[in-house]
């Protein structure tokens, strides 16, 4: 089943729905999503990192988004700049230094557009093993951190005030994240991995009635978009990141239009209905 | 070590907070005992919050001792929340986010704020007042020894300002806990205070209400706006009242009653009159704690 290349993309694009909904959940909640952005938009200095000197890319990637993250900690106890305007300047900063370094590197072949948007054929068995490894690892981490996350997500000193501690599960968190991004490169490219972790988010924000059942959810439509949009990638021979994200958003205009008003509807029409009963069983 | 401790449940000596090179505050010396209510005063920037969370915590003092009693379990009801619309967040859900607790104990709390029917609605379809009524609960529900508010009334019309004063000294009537509260509200504040701190930067003067508000250094700090406010909650001690309204100045009141405007502040007085009598009973039990 693994020796298909199309079977290995949609377990690999399965594998990273199921943590890039919960962690995608997050990173609305605590309005991260440029966050997320600059640190995928690094990952592409990570590649440049590991061509040059032969590490791993997992690792590389792994450590600059990392290292990003730190910048912009140091950067924002400045004060000089808001963090909006920082996120900016690391974010195209990272992307632009790690297409210059690729460029000095005329005897290494990059698929380049395979890095930016994804590439069905480049998941090999063992990335398809690091991937559902990491599943089971983000899965772990994620229950473990819940409950100060999302108290610190709510309110970080309330958290502190109440034994959490807030500050330990946000650095967790960013080392969940550079992990997503480390992992899902190849699938979604680097330049649209935030939107596999909003769009099915916010596609769940609509039936969610509490953070862990949208956690689920945007697992559950992320999973859907991601198989969606390969086969899309099949079909039509287009890249599979932009794909899987286009399939997400149909998800998430589908969620939108029609929807809310049914049960909204639903839920009025019996109201009256039964008003109606009432006044007809008074006239009786 | 031990002794500054002794029947207290925060003690602060010459704290500071140093940000960036500035100090937040410094020099406070601070106190709270098992049941007092000590109220933190001071103009935006004084360093109010900052005290307060450096007493419970949160924040790191950069200078002087903070010890906490061993059996602390703090309430607190932060400043500012702003919850993000993505986050879909039941009141129910809100109670129990730190702290395991039976659906009998959180729908008893909610039904202490009088907000029992809340229990299902989301926390974004909230007003000001259920919002904070919710978080009140929510601090309640860990039976804390101390209450920690930070400018609790925020965002709350006036009518609902006073109701939740009384529904805070209410809740710490039944429970015995302490209150550390924050609040510019001085006049409806004060009244049920034990202890005030007046903060700016450092402390610039403390004691009871009435001591507070009698210093010069106060007065200075809030000007004689404020220090009319203050005229209010200071007649209610200076005066009482016979059963047909009629003033009759108390022993201890000389001239300065005169002065300030019962008629204006009818309705705050009335209202507020038990409570007065009831903070000055508090203030004589805890007097007695202060000097073990």
């Amino acid at each position: 089943m693994f020796d298909d290349f199309f079977m290995r993309a949609i377990l690999a694009g399965i594998g990273i729905a199921l943590i890039a909904g919960p962690l995608g959940c997050f990173v609305i909640w605590r309005r991260m999503a440029y966050l997320g952005d600059t640190m995928a938009h690094s990952a592409l200095l990570g590649i440049a990192l590991s061509l040059a000197f032969g590490w791993s890319t997992l690792i590389s990637v792994f450590m600059i988004s990392g290292l990003v993250s730190l910048a912009l900690v140091m950067l924002q106890r400045r004060n000089g700049l808001s963090t909006d305007a920082l996120l900016g300047i690391l974010s195209h900063a990272t992307l632009a230094i790690g297409l210059v370094s690729l460029a000095f590197m005329p005897n290494v072949r990059v698929d380049l557009l395979g890095y930016l948007f994804g590439d069905i054929l480049a998941v090999s068995t063992t990335d398809l093993a690091v991937i559902w490894g990491g599943v089971m690892v983000v899965a772990l981490v994620l229950a473990l951190l819940w409950r100060p996350l999302l108290a610190g997500t709510v309110n970080a000193e309330l958290a502190a005030a109440e034994g959490e501690r807030p500050e330990r599960a946000r650095l967790a968190f960013m080392v969940l994240m550079a992990f997503v991004i480390a992992i899902a490169m190849k699938i979604v490219g680097i330049l649209l991995i935030t939107a596999m972790l909003i769009i099915p988010a916010a596609t769940a924000r609509r039936f969610a009635t509490s953070p862990e059942i949208m956690a689920l959810l945007a697992a559950l439509f992320g999973a859907a978009a991601s198989t969606g949009g390969l086969y899309l990638s099949l079909g039509f021979d287009t890249p599979s990141g932009p794909s899987i994200v286009v399939a997400a958003l149909g998800l998430f205009l589908i969620a939108l239009l029609p929807l809310p008003q049914l049960g909204r509807g639903r839920g009025q029409a019996e109201a009256p209905a039964a008003a109606g009963a009432t006044i007809a069983e008074l006239e009786q | 070590m031990q002794s500054g401790l002794s029947n207290s449940l925060i003690a602060m000596e010459n704290m500071g907070v140093q940000r960036g090179g500035r100090w937040l505050v410094r020099d406070v010396d601070l106190t709270i005992g098992a049941g007092e209510i000590v109220t933190l005063i001071g103009p935006n920037g004084s360093g109010k919050s900052t005290t307060a969370k450096t007493a419970i915590g949160i924040v790191e003092a950069s200078a002087g001792t903070v010890r906490r009693a061993h059996d602390l379990v703090v309430g607190y009801v932060p400043q500012k929340l702003a919850v993000d619309r993505s986050l879909p967040l039941t009141v129910a859900r809100l109670m129990r986010l730190t702290t395991r607790t039976s659906t009998v104990a959180m729908r008893q709390a909610l039904e202490r704020v009088g907000i029992p029917h809340l229990e299902k609605a989301e926390i974004h379809g909230l007003s000001g007042g259920e919002f904070q009524r919710a978080l009140l609960a929510r601090a309640m529900l860990r039976k804390p020894n101390l209450l920690v508010l930070d400018e609790p009334v925020q965002g709350v019309d006036f009518a609902g300002e006073i109701a939740l004063y009384e529904l805070i000294s209410e809740l710490r009537d039944q429970d015995g806990c302490a209150v550390l509260l924050i609040s510019h509200d001085l006049h409806v504040v004060m009244a049920k205070t034990d202890r005030v701190l007046c903060l700016n930067g450092h402390v610039c003067c403390e004691g009871s209400p009435r001591s507070v508000a009698a210093s010069p250094a106060y007065r200075q700090l809030f000007g004689d706006r404020a220090a009319d406010a203050l005229a209010i909650y200071r007649h209610k001690h200076d005066h009482t009242h016979l059963p047909d309204g009629q003033v009759v100045a108390a022993n201890d009141a000389p001239g300065e009653g005169g002065g300030c405007s019962c008629t204006e502040s009818d309705f705050d007085h009335h209202d507020l009159h038990p409570v007065a009598q009831r903070g000055a009973a508090e203030a004589t039990a805890t007097k007695e704690t202060d000097n073990v």
